[in-house]
């Protein structure tokens, strides 16, 4: 494949949702325990909740940050690399994307900056409803993103006229087919990330620190979630799989690397799909299971990869691989929360440290399968971006050149690659220090950036140099 | 096109210049802090100045998100061309902005790094600024369009015009910002931001003429604009106005007042804007498209505009309230001074 602006353009795209995409994964969840913490906290009065909350909120800070930056970048690469995209679909996603501005990103940024600063100024009720409110935007910031992506996906509800799509129907623009699916697996995937960082960030402090008891409050309540949550996602993501079944049987024939329509198809492990070939090599397949969770019969059938013209075919081998690889971080974490079920059960679940230990390696699982799982759909959806009915290759900006986009993709390559592991390394060194007193924590409410008083008069400064 | 059509499109200019002129007053605020942190040497009071940021600067931001996202719902077709004409200004503000941004953070996080941040902070306060004003240069001097795309090169907007508006948005972030210095301050350093609010004011103003001069050069359609009649009649009182704000401004930088060099240099920056709306009006793709031309269906901007006009005063109402919550924080703290 040669150089090109659509490829270089795709590979933007990639480069900055797919780091961006991290950050919600785990503030949604970081947002709505610290609502959670902070109801406790109101509603029992016990300190420890307290602890934890204010330890929470210095790493969203950070985060959130982060988040915020990245975030921006997004829409414009729309204008900017996008433009026939936009110029075509707007009259359909472009009040999506709006609506989450005017929804969601408001309503964080507004709260945000009381509830990171705010602790001492507003009484705790408010301080509470901040947080809720700040977890609430993140929320509906998942649910328009995911609205517009999924009418990217299953397009419905509009016209074509003169070859750009209009709204008919907004109920069936926004609440496209493949929307509810993908929305309960996206913020389950989310929630669940969150708390497997919760978990692993608890069993480090139980085994690394003097907060023991903070550490304890999150591993038991990560745990609970999990225990919950994790079966879930394993029920929305079948559904999912087969709601894709119905309306993009050419990804899911990548998914499984299936090239010929039979009946009763095995189940493919392992294998080295090959495009060129039509076929897979060393290929690890157990009968029958594929018609079995696809079709739920034996003797099901789908529609092969021949069946579509190469030309509309995704790239076979990311999909097949990336999917995987999202499914086995998923096995990883159901073996994990059986375990910690059974450890609690026998009540050793604080005194085995192999498997606190292994929480701790667990912390960048949800990551890893978030960012699988959003490369199966997106590269699944090639080479469509509208799916069906606008090419990627004809979504581009016309006006751009290769050296344009080699030299934004090296700027976002430089910049995140200063941002990210800055960012991480100073998230680290926070839950190094531990969730720390409840007195300090009063005293300055937020470590992770800011001290105590965060507006305060300028006291005269002196005498700038180099101007007049 | 129907009347109803017309009457949204009236509707969401307005909604749209209005929140164009809330971000470059609200972000403009943050940005200049960070054009000026670069000249404090003192490093706690460039930490009172980051601090005094810290809670809204994301929110201010937010207006800027909002900007874009709602020129794709509403505008689409400016969205679409505009966009690829600025990509490298654009491109620049907003990797300028991620450094700005997380340099709140990341400044405390890491004393030993905090060099690197604090110029991260300076410097992408201030290139985020110019880039802004190039963006706005290039708008001003138009774009090759062929059907419904841009047709010119990645690199059309770099001209000595753009890089003016550049300059000039600059010095006005810094004007705006002397202004607060002066009510905010006493002492040596209101005398400093009283001077340097005057070379800002001289620069500004050399610029808004040259851009006012330059522009009917630059596109016969503002030159026809700025010679018939009625158009005139609009053009030449904010014109007038303008150096009479100018006039103003000088004289309130010398005088005692403190609160009204920051008034009056908003008012200047109303008159500018007002100035450049009236002199593209009603062209959102300069010179090509129209506000019409370039809207999005009735449809569209009817189904967002119900969340907008219930949203947008309960945004306003959540962000005031922010605001006023650390604003009682500026009292109290002054009681201890």
């Amino acid at each position: 494949m040669s150089l090109n602006p659509v490829l270089l353009s795709r590979l933007q795209f990639a480069w900055v949702i797919g780091w961006h995409i991290l950050l919600p994964a785990f503030t949604v969840g970081v947002a709505s325990s610290i609502a959670l913490l902070e109801g406790l906290h109101l509603y029992t009065g016990r300190e420890v909740y307290l602890r934890v909350s204010n330890f929470w909120i210095r790493i969203f800070a950070v985060a959130f940050g982060m988040g915020v930056v990245t975030g921006v970048v997004m829409p414009f690469q729309f204008g900017t690399n996008w433009s026939r995209l936009s110029d075509v679909a707007a009259n359909v996603i472009g009040p999506l994307l709006a609506y989450e501005g005017l929804l969601a990103f408001f309503l964080e940024a507004g709260f945000l900056g009381v509830l990171l600063f705010g602790r001492t100024l507003v009484p705790p009720w408010a301080h509470f409803v901040a947080a809720l409110m700040v977890a609430v935007g993140t929320l509906i910031s998942s649910f328009w993103i995911l609205a517009a992506n999924s009418w990217m996906q299953t397009p419905a509800g509009y016209t074509i006229v003169d070859g750009r799509f209009y709204p008919a129907d907004w109920g069936h623009v926004v609440f496209n087919p493949s929307f509810p699916y993908r929305l309960a697996h996206t913020v389950l995937a989310f929630f669940i990330t969150s708390a497997f960082v919760v978990m692993g960030v608890g069993a480090y402090t139980i085994r690394h620190t003097r907060f023991a008891d903070e550490g304890r409050v999150m591993v038991t309540t990560a745990l609970s979630l999990l225990t919950m949550l994790v079966p879930l996602q394993v029920i929305a993501g079948d559904q999912h799989g087969l709601n894709t079944l119905q309306y993009q049987p050419a990804k899911i024939a990548a998914i499984e690397a299936r090239w010929d329509t039979t009946s009763g198809f095995p189940l493919t492990l392992f294998a080295w799909p090959d495009e060129a070939a039509e076929t897979n090599h060393y290929a690890l397949d157990v009968p029958y299971l594929g018609s079995l969770i696809l079709t739920h019969s034996r003797d099901g059938s789908i529609k092969g990869l021949k069946e579509f013209a190469p030309e509309e075919r995704p790239p076979v081998p990311i999909v097949f691989f990336a999917f995987r690889i999202m499914v086995g971080a998923g096995v990883l974490m159901l073996v994990l929360i059986v375990a910690g079920c059974v450890l609690r059960g026998l009540g050793r679940l604080f005194t085995s440290d192999w498997y606190l230990r292994a929480c701790q390696l667990a912390i960048p699982l949800g990551f890893l399968a978030v960012l699988a799982g959003w490369t199966v759909t997106e590269v699944g959806r090639q080479p469509w971006t509208v799916y069906g009915l606008l090419r990627t290759a004809d979504s581009l900006t016309p006006s751009l050149s290769v050296p344009d986009v080699l030299v934004s993709l090296f700027l976002y390559g430089v910049a995140y690659l200063v941002i990210y592991p800055t960012g991480f390394l100073f998230m680290l060194r926070l839950v190094r220090n531990g969730p720390g007193e409840a007195q300090a924590v009063t005293k300055a409410p937020v470590q992770a950036g800011r001290p105590a008083s965060p507006i305060q008069d300028l006291a005269p400064l002196p005498r700038p140099r180099g101007l007049p | 096109m129907t009347e109803s059509v017309i009457s949204f499109v009236g509707i969401w200019s307005s909604i749209i210049a209005a929140g164009v002129f809330l971000y470059v007053l609200l972000d403009g605020f943050d940005l200049w802090i960070g054009i000026l942190y670069g000249f404090a040497a003192d490093p706690g009071d460039r930490e009172l100045m980051m601090n005094s940021i810290a809670p809204v600067w994301d929110g201010n931001e937010t207006w800027l998100v909002f900007g874009g996202l709602a020129l794709i719902a509403v505008f689409p077709l400016a969205f679409a061309i505009i966009l690829p004409a600025v990509y490298f200004p654009i491109l620049i503000m907003l990797v300028a902005l991620a450094f700005r941004g997380v340099a709140f953070a990341f400044r405390f996080q890491d004393p030993g790094g905090r060099a690197f941040w604090d110029r991260a902070f300076h410097y992408g306060s201030l290139v985020a600024t110019f880039a802004q004003g190039m963006v706005l240069g290039a708008f001003i001097q138009g774009f090759r369009v062929e059907g419904r795309q841009f047709a010119g090169g990645s690199f059309d907007f770099l001209t000595p015009f753009s890089v003016l508006t550049g300059v000039a948005l600059v010095f006005g972030y810094a004007l705006l910002g002397a202004g607060w210095l002066i009510m905010k301050t006493d002492g040596a350093l209101q005398d400093w931001a009283r001077r340097a609010g005057r070379v800002c004011l001289l620069v500004v103003l050399i610029g808004v003429v040259m851009v006012y001069v330059w522009t009917p050069l630059l596109e016969p359609t503002v030159a026809r604009r700025w010679m018939s009649w009625p158009d005139v009649l609009f053009q030449v009182p904010v014109a007038l106005l303008t150096v009479a704000a100018c006039l103003w401004e000088w004289r309130v930088l010398g005088g005692s007042k403190d609160a009204a060099p920051f008034a009056v240099a908003i008012t200047l920056f109303l008159l500018s804007y007002l100035g450049l709306a009236i002199s593209l009006w009603p062209m959102v793709v300069p010179y090509h498209f129209t506000l019409w031309q370039a809207a999005s269906s009735p449809s569209t901007q009817a189904f967002l505009l119900v969340g907008t006009l219930f949203m947008l005063p309960v945004i306003l109402m959540y962000s005031g309230w922010s605001y006023w919550v650390f604003r009682g924080k500026v009292r109290r703290d002054l009681g201890y001074h």
